[in-house]
């Protein structure tokens, strides 16, 4: 049975848990809904969320465990004669999955019984050519111990699909009758449902914490194969980036790490400013219609997708800076000699970061008290000078956030650069040259055809790496001065 | 009773500072203050009282234009400070509240050092030609605020971390120190506990010897004591406005009298 009926099942046993739960509550009650604990309602959530979420919560924990249950039980299976020159288990594990996957195909439509399925054996059949039959390529003949394999793994998947059934609905029906089994109208349903509420609430939490987790370990696998491969030493301190595909490379990180500290920081000088005076207009000057008007104005620049960011860059920002720095340009001089460099990325991405800069700074600057202002403007300080005096240094600590925020959002930011600064690694000081930084590093070693167990594609992990922790450490940062200093003016 | 009897001093003839005819106020459509008439003495503690929403805190507002920073209010007649026309567009509001101080209900101080409170004002000014210029004031306006003792030995700490009795005459200090002529309090002690109080009302009748004083208060009691002169105000009118003493002993109007021996509040 599919996955997604499974899922139907199990929501339609929660809907009819509700229906039964408030009837069941209502009657225990005589139905007069006053005498019951709680209003009926609660009652029906109740066997609803009893019958759904632990029977949905089994299967997703199913799903994700089954598969590495199966590939573990499996690669057991497959003999060191069975890798080839130049493969691994890995890789040879997905053969096995892809044949597993060909035999259900070819039972589906028939091409062979389910009984073939279990019993076929490359010396009378032609797997390859079965399979292409019902749509799915091999690469090269199937060998036998991976048609075993193919066979167990499909075995093993379906058991653990039929038990998977099983106990699910078991588990829905089991937990609906327990819910019923306890409604009469003394039963608090009420609070019951507070703590599921609860519960729900604490796992989807969980989840975003377990997804940065799991991010983050993903990296790490890679990351340390990565440096197996390549002498980290070389990694933080090698001025040269010379990725070679034939071996060989040199991969310094320090080329990638400037030009993406460079281009940020012309983002910063641009957005910063900018960004902080429209939040000072926006919240002390602007008269309300003004304000209802701008501010969300501003922020349609936040919802524009950086891709196209990249192309405005590409497209106007790059021709026009060459047009006034490039050869026989406006300036006279020749400092430009193509359309991407940093200081065309630098721009474009400081205009990406005016409403992030503007419109948290305009919260902050909002949330300092009236008072403040009152006390400065009753002593006789004009308007420029409350905010100078006394409304920026009491907002200062988040605005140092938003800054800070905006930086590490500088620092990951892709599409802009790849379009608009080039892909020569350089060490310059020149903000018209074309420079890369570390995110369009990882597309380029990761989207090229680079054997993905060479160090010049694990680079891309220690890379990524290298980012993740570097914003990171902005992000704490910022969150550590936002903490610090936010009780000032209270 | 008896707080009543050391009401009876004498309150000599004095100059009017501010005067005030025909002022009327409009929040939007909300008609807040009218037609108030009012002449406030040099040298003296005038007392705003009145039931909550009368406009008294309003009117206090504009006698240094503060009701200019609120987009929608609208000031109408005229106010005369020593005989000026301070809504006139020739008048800049910002260097009349320089000269028209005010110390707000709820203690203020910006969240810098107790030194920088209350050198803020004189830095703007300009009033300050060196550091030592500045000592001296910041030195005098905490000894008139009369809180220099308790900070003496740490101007450098926060203005903030002070407690609510202390902060409210820091800010009568940071005030003080841009020599204003008149000195408006929106409620300075409704903050405030009883000790601090006292020590802000005694502060209050100091003041009164080198300033025009006019505090909004909610205490009929406190008007009582800190005040030579009370107005009265009620629904946005001036109800009654004279000696302290006689308002308090021998109102002329019913309302007033309602209202002090706490009939309507």
């Amino acid at each position: 049975m599919p996955v997604l009926w499974l899922i139907l099942i199990v929501i339609a046993l929660g809907g009819v848990g509700y229906f039964l739960g408030r009837g069941r509550a209502l009657g225990s009650a005589g139905g007069d809904a006053r005498r019951l604990h709680s209003l009926p309602s609660y009652y029906g959530l109740n066997a609803a969320l009893s019958a759904g979420v632990p029977a949905l919560l089994l299967l997703m924990g199913w799903l994700l465990v089954q598969p590495l249950l199966i590939d573990s039980r499996v690669s057991g299976m497959i003999p060191d004669t069975a890798i080839g020159e130049g493969s691994n288990l890995s890789l040879v594990m997905s053969d096995v999955r892809r044949v597993a996957e060909g035999l259900d195909l070819a039972v589906q439509q028939g091409a062979i019984t389910a009984q073939e399925a279990g019993t076929l054996s490359p010396e009378t059949t032609d797997i390859r050519e079965l399979l292409g039959r019902v749509g799915v390529a091999l690469g090269a003949e199937v060998r036998p111990e991976v048609l075993t394999a193919a066979q167990r793994y499909r075995v093993l998947s379906g058991t653990g699909r039929w038990l998977m059934t099983g106990l699910v609905l078991a588990l829905a029906l089991g937990g609906l009758a327990l819910a019923l089994a306890r409604t009469d109208k003394d039963f608090r349903a009420r609070n019951v449902v507070e703590a599921g509420v609860k519960a729900l609430l604490i796992l989807a939490s969980t989840i975003a914490i377990l997804t940065t987790l799991g991010i983050i370990l993903s990296l790490i696998f890679n990351t340390a194969e990565f440096f197996r491969l390549y002498p980290a030493l070389d990694f933080f301190t090698g001025r040269t980036w010379s990725p070679s595909f034939g071996g060989g490379s040199e991969l310094g990180i320090l080329p990638l790490l400037w030009g993406t500290l460079y281009i940020s920081l012309i983002a910063l000088l641009v957005a910063v400013p900018i960004g902080l005076f429209a939040a000072i207009y926006l919240s002390e000057y602007a008269s309300p219609q003004v304000r209802a008007i701008a501010k969300p104005m501003l922020e349609i620049l936040a919802g524009i997708p950086t891709i196209v960011y990249g192309l405005f860059a590409l497209l106007t920002v790059g021709p026009l800076l060459v047009s006034v720095f490039g050869q026989g340009g406006l300036l006279g001089v020749n400092w430009m000699q193509g359309g991407t460099a940093v200081m065309t990325a630098g721009l474009v991405m400081g205009v990406m970061l005016i409403p992030f800069v503007s419109s948290l700074s305009d919260d902050i600057i909002n949330a300092v008290p009236q008072a403040m202002r009152d006390g400065s403007l009753g002593l006789g300080a004009t308007k420029s000078e409350t905010v100078k005096q006394v409304v920026l240094p009491a907002a200062l600590p988040g605005i140092v956030g938003a800054i800070l925020l905006a930086a590490s959002r500088a620092i990951g930011e892709t599409m802009i650069v790849v379009l608009g600064a080039g892909a020569a690694a350089k060490l310059s000081l020149n903000p018209f040259e074309a420079m890369t930084t570390v995110t369009a590093k990882v597309v380029s070693q990761l989207t090229g055809d680079a054997d993905f167990a060479s160090p010049e594609a694990l680079v891309a992990f220690a890379l990524g790496m290298t980012l993740f922790v570097i914003t990171l450490g902005l992000n704490v940062f910022a969150l550590y001065i936002v903490r610090k200093y936010r009780e000032q003016y209270e | 009773m008896n707080d009543m009897r050391i009401l009876e001093r004498s309150v000599g003839i004095k100059e009017v500072k501010i005067s005030a005819r025909g002022c009327q106020v409009y929040y939007g459509d909300n008609h807040a203050i009218k037609d108030v008439d009012i002449d406030i003495e040099d040298k003296t503690v005038t007392a705003f009282i009145g039931p909550s929403g009368c406009g008294k805190s309003t009117f206090l507002r504009c006698l240094n234009r503060m009701n200019d920073t609120i987009d929608i209010a609208r000031v109408e007649g005229t106010i005369l400070l020593d005989g000026e026309d301070i809504y006139d567009p020739k008048v800049d509001p910002v260097q009349l509240r320089a000269k028209v101080g005010m110390v707000f209900q709820k203690p203020n101080p910006f969240p810098k050092s107790i030194y920088d409170n209350i050198a803020y004002g004189p830095r703007i000014h300009g009033l300050a030609r060196n550091k030592a210029d500045l000592d001296e004031i910041v030195e005098k306006s905490l000894r008139r605020g009369a809180i220099w003792d308790e900070v003496k030995d740490r101007l450098d700490a926060p203005g903030t971390g002070l407690s609510g009795g202390q902060q409210q005459r820091l800010c009568i200090a940071r005030a003080i120190a841009t020599e204003p002529e008149v000195l408006l309090m929106d409620e300075p002690c409704s903050a405030l506990d009883p000790i601090a109080t006292a020590q802000v009302e005694e502060l209050i009748d100091e003041l009164r010897e080198s300033y025009s004083v006019v505090i909004v208060t909610h205490s009929m009691q406190q008007a009582a004591r800190v005040s030579q002169k009370t107005a009265f105000f009620h629904l946005g009118h001036l109800v009654e406005y004279g000696e302290t003493g006689h308002i308090f002993t021998n109102p002329s109007d019913p309302r007033t009298e309602s209202y002090i021996t706490g009939r309507i509040g």
